[in-house]
């Protein structure tokens, strides 16, 4: 795990006291955490532990069953391309070669500049439009390679 | 004059560049003068037709499509204003024979109305089930569901009137509406269309089962891979409080009823629906025990219904039109009508509602057109993830819960994925396998460990011939045995469905010789 990079302490504490007392307080408070920072770094955990009086093992459990929490930060630009079924039936595989070339990374993995985290989800409800894959959090429809590539530049530009 | 013009706010459409669309067709009105007004409607389910744009007119809305952002001009040229001509002219969209041969009881609305306004939602015969419920006892609610005979949407079919019973019949301080809007199984997104094209009648259906056991709390399990439709649904839960349909003295019955959307985390386990409730409590999404049924200790330890979206929006018709006529619909043990979501290689994808009893061949060729690609159907996955792999020759099932569970599959959530004769069903049996251990809750052992061994007995039937092939084959039977028995949800005790379907029609691609063995 990359511990050089850095994170506001102040705003995970905050989160986590702001939503103590609400039922299920711990998703809600991963969630909010994951949606701030865009991770949930290993050091918070036992600050959520202590405001909900739960073990840090609890905690850990929570952070860990989920896919969408991350352990890193992500790179500056997040790819996720669905490998389901109807996409497959689409030509995702394929189309998933192509992404992990250009973007020089596998699945679950950032590119060594930072640019690019890739990751894979399993149905993005997309289904009638294969093969779907979503760039900074833009869902794009029948995407072919070259549609990729074209959405992409203009998302780097945009940022 | 000012011109109405319906462009989809669903996330498909947009995913197809329906938001360049409106951009670009507002910026040309204003640029050429003409005043128009766009309402971003839900999606009508046309999705090869996507963006696809509705003008109004005095005869009634007129459908274009595929429309794209440098078509907005053509829209506003002498002659289509004078004459309705337009190359991407599709006609009237109610006479459209993919929309018109439906049976649209539970999506009537879905890319009609505006989905946030809660006058459209009222002007379009909304909240006409509430206030029939309002005027009912809790037991003649449930009488209504129960004659209704509508069985959960979700995938397991259970009569949702019994679960509704089972809660209704509990002494509780405190009672629990669940929405399951975890719609993880690839090829369906009825759910999602709901949410983000009508989703005041989710609204409605969740207060209908509040009111008619008692409880005074929802909650809507939204999945994160759903961002529009959480926009959707908030927006439409401030429309209904505005409105008086949530809060306190519902209507002004003195009963109160609120929904707070809880937004899930990727883990597909969570659509099962006592991992969903421990996820709502703020833990690891571990499947329960059952007993106790979640209708009887569920969240929180409380009673709770829990229903899928589609179970839920399916209530309000039924209360406003009765049990009976809802249940005139369909066949066999399987009542009223179910939105088939068809997609993967086909030419026309979409939302097909339809009473129970259409053939699966009927909605891939008739309604679907045949392949994308122009190739052969060579297999059909129904029912997601966990869904059998039917081949061609069978697909004169009808659908319906108890004719597809007789061909040895299920009917789960409607989800039909279409392949051509591209595909390798053994590569498809193994990924079965390899989605089963990365979603896994890790609870029983034959679906934790029994996936990853899966892949890697499939892995060496594909590498190895004569006795040590069959061997495996035998070991994988067995594996598939083990995980069924052996596996306390659906997860765990499906994945071996596609598997064994897969080897059982299609034992070539896993290079034995032979045809379909029973």
């Amino acid at each position: 795990m990359d511990t050089t990079q850095s994170w506001d302490p102040d705003a995970v504490q905050s989160i986590a006291l702001s939503l103590r007392d609400r039922p299920g307080a711990l998703m809600l408070i991963l969630r909010r955490v994951q949606d701030t920072l865009g991770w949930v770094p290993s050091d918070s955990v036992p600050m959520i532990a202590k405001v909900l009086n739960l073990s840090r093992a609890e905690v850990h459990g929570v952070v860990t069953f989920y896919h969408d929490f991350r352990h890193q930060p992500s790179g500056k630009n997040i790819v996720k391309v669905c490998r389901a079924e109807s996409c497959q039936a689409m030509g995702a595989v394929a189309l998933a070669e192509h992404i992990k070339e250009r973007l020089h990374c596998d699945f679950g993995q950032t590119s060594t500049d930072g640019a690019f985290t890739l990751e894979a989800v399993y149905c993005l409800g997309n289904c009638a439009c294969s093969p779907a894959v979503v760039v900074n959090g833009k869902l794009l429809g029948r995407v072919t390679a070259s549609r990729f590539d074209e959405a992409l530049v203009k998302s780097v530009a945009d940022r | 004059m000012s011109t109405t013009v319906f462009i989809p706010r669903d996330s498909s459409a947009v995913s197809m560049g329906a938001d360049d669309v409106a951009d670009a067709l507002g910026r040309a009105a204003q640029q050429l003068g003409f005043e128009v007004r766009i309402v971003r409607n839900g999606s009508r389910g046309l999705y090869w037709l996507e963006p696809m744009i509705e003008v109004e007119t005095p005869t009634g809305r007129v459908a274009y499509g595929p429309v794209g952002p440098e078509d907005a001009a053509s829209f506003f040229e002498p002659r289509f204003l004078l004459s309705g001509e337009h190359r991407l002219r599709l006609g009237s969209t109610e006479d459209l024979p993919y929309l018109k041969n439906q049976e649209r009881l539970t999506f009537v609305r879905v890319g009609v109305t505006d989905p946030v306004s809660l006058d459209h939602y009222i002007a379009h015969g909304g909240y006409c089930g509430l206030d029939r419920a309002l005027a009912k006892s809790g037991a003649q609610i449930v009488d209504e569901v129960m004659t209704s005979g509508l069985r959960g949407r979700g995938g397991a079919g259970f009569p949702a009137g019994i679960k509704w019973k089972t809660t209704l019949g509990i002494e509780a301080k405190q009672k629990y509406v669940v929405c399951n809007a975890d719609e993880g199984d690839s090829g369906t997104f009825s759910d999602r269309m709901i949410m983000e094209g009508d989703p005041l009648l989710l609204i409605e259906g969740m207060t209908i089962a509040a009111l008619a056991v008692g409880a005074t709390k929802g909650y809507i399990y939204l999945r994160s891979e759903y961002p529009d439709a959480l926009l959707t649904l908030t927006q439409a839960l401030a429309a209904a409080r505005r409105g008086g349909y949530l809060g306190d003295n519902l209507g002004g019955s003195g009963k109160s009823f609120d929904i707070e959307v809880c937004v899930g985390a990727g883990a597909y386990i969570c659509g099962e629906e006592t991992a969903m409730l421990e996820s709502l409590e703020g833990k690891r999404g571990m499947v329960r025990f059952k007993p106790p049924l979640p209708a009887i200790a569920g969240l929180f330890g409380q009673p709770t219904i829990i229903n899928n979206v589609i179970t839920l929006a399916s209530v309000p018709i039924i209360l406003d039109r009765g049990g009976a006529f809802y249940k005139d619909y369909g066949m066999g043990r399987s009542r009223g009508t179910i939105p088939i979501q068809l997609a993967g290689n086909v030419k026309r994808p979409g939302l097909i509602e339809k009473a129970f009893g259409v053939t699966l061949r009927d909605i891939i060729y008739e309604y679907g057109g045949g392949t994308a690609s122009g190739r052969p159907v060579r297999a059909v996955q129904v029912g997601g993830p966990l869904g059998a792999y039917f081949p061609e020759s069978m697909l004169d099932v009808a659908v319906d819960y108890e004719a597809i569970a007789a061909k040895g599959g299920i009917l789960g959530h409607g989800g039909i994925v279409v392949f051509d004769d591209t595909v390798n069903l053994a590569q498809q049996a193994r990924y079965a396998m390899e989605f089963c251990a990365i979603e896994s809750c890790g609870k029983c052992t034959p679906c934790r460990i029994g996936s990853t061994r899966g892949v890697e007995v499939i892995d060496r039937i594909l590498a190895t011939r004569g006795v040590e092939k069959s061997e495996s084959v035998e070991l994988l039977r067995d594996l598939c045995d083990t995980m069924t028995a052996g596996s306390l949800c659906a997860l765990g005790g499906l994945t071996p469905l596609p598997v064994t379907s897969a080897l059982r029609f299609f034992p070539r691609d896993f290079g034995l010789d032979g045809g379909a063995k029973t």
